[in-house]
């Protein structure tokens, strides 16, 4: 099956390090991904403060422009990128008025038939490929998988498992030779739309996920959307104590990415605030190098 | 059978047609604010929201920052008992705020809003830098760290020059289409629409 590959504005720009180790993977793995011609941003948290419609249309172009490259299915990295596409094509599937004034409000053909998907469906379905060519399995290392929201909240849109107790970045992690923690704050918000305009509820929650995290002795977070590395990753800092060590902030693809023996740099994780080296170094992995 | 609202005759009615929630079948449980990571921070919250839905008073949600601070991570839509969506009804309300008494948004929060979809209006992307040169400008915070701009550029994590899309004219068509404002900018976001 053809997959179209939407990256998103944060994939360009303050997330470049998941394009980067997406790409890796994806090359590694051998499912080539064809980035979708001159897609425009889903409309993020903002769009849906100014109105549903407009919520729904800026997706559904990318949609429609996927739809005219020919290809079945879309992966949206971003997690608030899928979320958005994934509502959108959800909403115009129930409502039968919007379906048929989509084409001319968005001066497209749109027949609505291309399925999105995140990435963490992305890499379930290359588990057996990933499985097969591990080359540098993670002996235990214990990890948080953090999911926050928008992959898979609400379950209607997301088709998550079980909203309250999904599994499937557990299920990556351990292919990786990584054992996940047990811990409370896996489901929690991250306060990602109000990053910039009240930073300060971002440092309250982001205190909060880093400190249980750390007491359940996870040495690295595992997350898959950009708003919520760059709140624990950039901010975090702010977010911790004096005294306390700083905690990795991976991509669940750059795990994925150095168990597949892929170089760290390649993955970017020369780009992150918290540098991932002492960590990597330690669990014998290749150190990243720094831009600090 | 549905019982008109005191101070806003049919406001639950209305909802339920736009979003498709039967605010009716609130309990008033309190499920969805227990889970709420906002509920520290904010004065109504959104069990509170229901039933002023139901009861046609939401008055006090228009003088207050509460629902401007709702972050939509469901999870109060994901947790109610009766499958309603507070989330939902929340959005709808900024909507109708928005339009009706855009003074009453908070500040930053407008202004973010207002500078990220500018940039998407004009690029057909975001642009980090010029909305954060943007938000800044509209709120006046011109120290504040909204993002550390060198640190990012270090790691390569910032462009300095947009990048606009081809179909730039499709975007801002669907813009103008959905927020009835055509060359006004984002607009609807209650920044007020006099300032471009
Ligand atoms: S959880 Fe549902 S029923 Fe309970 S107060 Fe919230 S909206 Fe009402
Ligand atoms: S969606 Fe909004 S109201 Fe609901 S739990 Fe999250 S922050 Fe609270």
């Amino acid at each position: 099956m053809r997959t179209g590959y939407f990256p998103g504005c944060s994939l360009h720009g303050t997330a470049r390090e998941f394009d980067e180790s997406l790409r890796a993977v994806a090359g590694a793995i051998g499912a080539p991904l064809a980035e979708i011609d001159d897609w425009n941003c889903c409309g993020a948290s903002s769009a849906h403060v100014v109105g549903q419609r407009l919520a729904v249309a800026l997706p559904a172009r990318n949609l429609a422009l996927a739809e005219a490259q020919g290809v079945e299915q879309v992966l949206a990295p971003c997690a608030a990128c899928y979320n958005r596409l994934a509502k959108a094509r959800r909403v115009i599937e129930e409502d039968e008025a919007l379906r048929r004034e989509m084409p001319e409000l968005l001066g497209r053909p749109f027949g609505n038939r291309v399925a999105v998907r995140n990435i963490l469906e992305f890499l379930t379905d290359a588990l057996p490929v990933i499985e097969a060519r591990l080359v540098h399995a993670f002996g235990g290392l214990p990890l948080a998988c953090y999911y926050g929201c928008l992959l898979v909240r609400p379950a209607s849109v997301t088709s998550a498992e079980d909203p309250e107790h999904p599994t499937a970045m557990e299920q990556i992690a351990r292919a990786c030779g990584a054992a996940p923690v047990t811990w409370h704050m896996g489901l929690e918000c991250c306060g990602g739309s109000l990053s910039v305009s009240r930073t300060g509820s971002v440092i309250r929650l982001g205190r909060a996920i880093l400190e249980d995290a750390r007491k359940a002795g996870a040495e690295a977070l595992l997350v898959a959307c950009p708003m919520c590395h760059s709140n624990l990753d950039f901010r975090q800092r702010a977010m911790t104590r004096d005294g306390r060590p700083p905690i990795p902030v991976l991509y669940v693809t750059e795990l994925v990415g150095l168990a597949l023996g892929i170089e760290p740099r390649r993955l970017g994780l020369d780009r992150h605030f918290v540098s991932p080296a002492p960590l990597l170094a330690r669990r014998g992995q290749a150190p990243a190098g720094g831009r600090h | 059978m549905s019982r008109s609202p005191v101070s806003d005759g049919g406001l639950r009615e209305r909802i339920l047609q736009e979003t498709g929630v039967n605010t009716a079948r609130c309990y008033q449980c309190g499920k969805c604010s227990a889970g709420c990571p906002m509920a520290a921070e904010t004065r109504w919250r959104p069990h509170d929201v229901m039933r002023m839905v139901n009861t046609g008073a939401v008055g006090p949600l228009q003088d207050d920052p509460s629902i401007w601070l709702c972050l939509a991570c469901e999870t109060c839509a994901s947790r109610c008992p009766n499958g309603c969506d507070p989330a939902r009804v929340i959005d709808a309300l900024r909507e109708r705020f928005a339009r009706e008494a855009p003074g009453g948004v908070p500040r930053p929060v407008a202004a973010f809003h207002r500078a990220f979809l500018d940039q998407v209006r004009r690029h057909g992307r975001s642009f980090e830098l010029g909305m954060v040169m943007e938000y800044k400008l509209r709120t006046g915070a011109l120290t504040e760290d909204a993002l550390s701009a060198p640190g990012l550029l270090a790691r390569g994590k910032l462009s300095l020059t947009p990048s606009r899309i081809s179909g730039i004219g499709e975007v801002r068509r669907i813009f103008d289409a959905c927020t009835g404002s055509a060359g006004t900018g984002a607009g609807g976001t209650g920044a007020g629409g006099d300032d471009r």
